[in-house]
């Protein structure tokens, strides 16, 4: 083999499987992206039931309920819109009432929200970043507030 | 007025970095010898002075001074010992403090046993290596200034979020950085090498140890960090694709392509500037990894609350770094000659696929990670790209890649018999396929995905082991002789057997969990049971137990299997009331094949407890494989020619001074 065919073999080769990692990219892009929405969102646009989806926002004071078993259900409000999330399983350690949330699932025909993944924010400073802009967007909360103003008065204890 | 001292040696240390950074390259412009002999005092002394800092907040923290912010915020006088002491590294301030003592301390490691690196180089490596220094000291003083005092001083702090309070997050970061961070010591090469505009093979051995030790350190932090974040976030996964599980996956995957790639620049002189690009992109991504943790555009529980203006000034370090070097690169990269002919089929062919492969898994990874953050950027729609994207791009390009590994480290370098190879493999092969059918014929409902990958998983552990067998002649003489070659072969290709044959376990353990994973969610009143995979559940009661800064309720849990007493399982619940949170501590009981993992949730009102219960196939299998891959980084750097005053040394030394090229 020439020099010349050598280096042809190696060129075509990474072009071979630079055109692989592309053609993978684009095709799991097209059915593996999930939209973030918020309850107006989802009160303005029409998504379709069943379409995987996450939502955000901040978890109503006094709306967790346990249904069955291991269900719980609780409502997601962005202050302007409210959604209705069900879950079964056990929400995570940071999960609370009156707290920022994403929820991914689906939505049902009814417009309530099952979802499979529940996360919640990290740390007390901390709001994930798609419901303080959704939050900031409904114009309830601004840079630099604690938290959200309905949500200020919470029933734990203060700090020693 | 010691929280002062500590501040006052980081501002010594910045001033000093910045001498690093020019006296010496200077020096090496000008061959001036005491110019360059500038590096190694002032890489000690800069290491000397923020290992001063970092001290100083070790002892705030152990000491519990509230007059510092930092403590208030993160600390608690009732926290165990172990915890106020990772406290320093669990936020942001504290972990920048720890960052800049890592990079540091590679550049002292550099000045004490770099004896036998030309002088120049090495004056331009740390010099290089401070001007990172410089940039990261800035930032710490300037937007994220530790020593920060309070007054009046509280009482008491805030505490450390529960989810850090874990001996695995303890030691999660002090690796983590000292991978992401030792990937800038072949940045530095890189950079030196392309001001000197000469990469030789000894420009190579000196850059693999590095990378080599870098590599070792991200594999052992990623997989701790994957491994705490099974057991204690309660969901029984081991790895969620999150944006900042990639960011240090995408160092490491591109660190691996170096380490190969390093081997042909080091043995035959080809693939240099692709080594030195592959130098670049590796440390750039453990920049852009540090970006994408620390300007809070992600959310997860690595994201620091952080204000803005860190994000922008870590954007432009970025920046300056990556732009900078590829520049360089773009310069004088093309001076580079490479020598070395080789043909497709050969131990270069090889280790070329391989390159590509990782570059392209890497690049996948890469776009599913920025593009949602791009899309946000530019005010597109807010979108997340989960685990499906990565199944369906990682994956498949993988796949390949572990199909070559056993073939490469049995081509010949420059022509290789394909032939030969295969035949070397014949029991790897046999094995593998014995394996496939096995579990289609054996295991009931066996996904044919998962026969072949259990198939790929032993092709791949099976291959190291014949590859070492050959080596050997074990199964061709005595036994005796077998062993005395042996003990005879270079270190390296103890790592290289080991880490290969880690990587097969590692498949073995993603495949078995992914395909055999079973799951019970329940609520369970005390005295009920639950049924999960031939396990049975019963609740016995649920107590409360009191922690050192934490009150946790502890259920218990009694296993029986197929009749058989199994003893207890005890989940807990812990509520920390300094932090008010919640931290979920799973019962994890392991056979070394698969775990039974139990996770005790919330009284639903109803008067039963939310039970989650898993059986994890091979679960052990990917932390075990991981590990041993890190064991054989270990061992491989303990080859001879890497070793401190190794006789090739004085040798070496005669040969830089007369000639340019110390080759083999």
């Amino acid at each position: 083999m020439t020099r010349k065919n050598r280096r042809a073999v190696f060129i075509l080769t990474g072009l071979a499987i630079l055109g692989l990692a592309v053609g993978l990219v684009l095709y799991a892009m097209r059915d593996n992206i999930v939209f973030f929405y918020s309850p107006s969102d989802i009160a303005e646009k029409t998504v379709a039931p069943g379409t995987r989806i996450r939502i955000g926002g901040m978890v109503e004071d006094g709306t967790l309920q346990h249904l069955s078993q291991a269900t719980i259900s609780f409502k997601v409000t962005d202050f302007v819109k409210t959604v209705t999330v069900s879950y079964t399983g056990i929400l995570p350690d940071l999960f609370r009432e009156g707290q920022g949330v994403v929820a991914e699932g689906k939505l049902q025909p009814d417009g309530s929200f099952v979802a499979d993944t529940v996360l919640a924010k990290h740390d007390e400073k901390y709001m994930p970043p798609e419901v303080a802009a959704s939050l900031k967007k409904a114009g309830r909360w601004k840079e630099g507030e604690d938290t959200p103003m309905p949500m200020a008065a919470t029933s734990e204890a203060p700090k020693s | 007025m010691i929280a002062e001292l500590g501040h006052f040696s980081l501002v010594l240390a910045f001033v000093v970095a910045c001498v690093q950074m020019i006296v010496p390259m200077i020096g090496a412009h000008r061959h001036d010898e005491g110019l360059m002999g500038v590096a190694n005092t002032a890489a000690l002394a800069q290491f000397g002075l923020i290992a001063i800092a970092f001290t100083v907040l070790v002892y705030a923290f152990v000491t519990s001074d509230f007059s510092l912010k930092l403590v208030v915020d993160n600390s608690h006088s009732t926290k165990p010992l172990i915890y106020k002491i990772s406290g320093v590294w669990g936020n942001h301030e504290g972990s920048m403090v720890l960052w800049v003592l890592i990079l540091s301390l590679y550049g002292a490691l550099v000045a004490l046993f770099g004896n036998n690196l030309p002088s120049a180089l090495r004056a331009r490596v740390l010099a290089v290596q401070a001007s990172i220094g410089v940039a990261f000291i800035a930032f710490i003083l300037v937007t994220s200034n530790p020593f920060l005092r309070v007054s009046p001083a509280p009482f008491e702090g805030h505490g450390l979020n529960p989810l850090l309070q874990d001996p695995g997050l303890a030691l999660h970061p002090p690796f983590l950085y000292a991978g992401y961070v030792g990937l800038s010591m072949a940045f530095s090469f890189a950079i030196a090498a392309l001001i000197e505009g000469k990469v030789d093979a000894s420009w190579a051995r000196w850059v693999r140890p590095w990378t080599l030790a870098a590599w070792t350190a991200l594999t052992i932090g990623i997989a701790v960090g994957s491994w705490w974040s099974y057991y204690t976030l309660g969901w029984g996964g081991y790895w969620f694709w999150d944006p900042v599980e990639n960011a240090s996956l995408m160092p490491w995957i591109v660190a691996t392509a170096l380490l190969h790639s390093a081997i042909v620049a080091e043995k035959r002189g080809a693939l240099k500037s692709w080594t030195i690009l592959l130098a670049i992109f590796a440390f750039s991504l453990s920049l852009v990894g540090t970006f994408l943790v620390r300007s809070g555009v992600l959310n997860s529980v690595h994201a620091f609350a952080s204000d803005p203006m860190r994000g922008v000034v870590i954007l432009g370090i970025v920046f300056f770094f990556v732009g900078g070097a590829l520049v360089l690169y773009g310069w004088r990269a093309p001076s580079l000659k490479a020598e070395g002919m080789f043909a497709p089929m050969s131990r270069e062919g090889a280790l070329i696929v391989n390159n590509l492969l990782l570059t392209a898994a890497g690049a996948a990874v890469f776009i599913g990670t920025l593009y949602p953050l791009f899309l946000d950027a530019v005010n597109g729609p807010k979108i997340t790209v989960g685990p499906p994207f990565f199944n369906m791009t990682f994956v498949p390009i993988m796949v390949p890649l572990l199909l070559i590994v056993p073939f490469g480290p049995l081509l010949g370098w420059k022509r290789a018999d394909l032939v030969a190879a295969l035949e070397r493999l014949m029991g790897a092969a046999l094995l593998a396929i014995i394996v496939c059918i096995g579990v289609l014929a054996f295991v009931s409902k066996a996904p044919w995905l998962a026969a072949l990958g259990m198939g790929l998983a032993v092709w791949l552990s099976a291959g190291a082991f014949f590859e070492f067998a050959s080596r050997i002649a074990l199964f061709k003489g005595p036994l005796s002789k077998s062993l005395r070659k042996a003990r005879h072969l270079p270190r390296a290709q103890w790592g290289m057997t080991l880490a290969h044959g880690g990587l097969g376990i590692l498949v073995a353990g993603i495949v078995g969990m992914t395909a055999w994973r079973y799951e019970l969610v329940t609520a369970l009143k005390v005295g009920e049971s639950a049924k999960l995979a031939g396990y049975t559940l019963t609740l016995d009661k649920v107590g409360m137990r009191e922690g050192p800064n934490y009150e946790a309720v502890v259920g218990v849990v009694h296993v029986e299997k197929n009749g058989k007493d199994l003893g207890f399982m005890l989940p807990e619940k812990r509520h920390f009331p300094v932090e008010r949170q919640e931290k979920t501590e799973a019962a994890i009981r392991t056979n070394g094949f698969s775990d039974l993992y139990v996770v005790i949730g919330e009284n639903n009102g109803q008067g039963g407890w939310t039970l989650r219960a898993y059986e994890n196939n091979f679960a052990p299998w990917i932390w075990a494989g991981a590990f041993i891959m890190a064991l054989g980084g270990l061992v491989s750097l303990t080859d001879r020619r890497y070793r401190v005053g190794a006789p090739m040394r004085a040798k070496a030394r005669i040969k830089t001074r007369a000639a340019p090229q110390p080759a083999e």
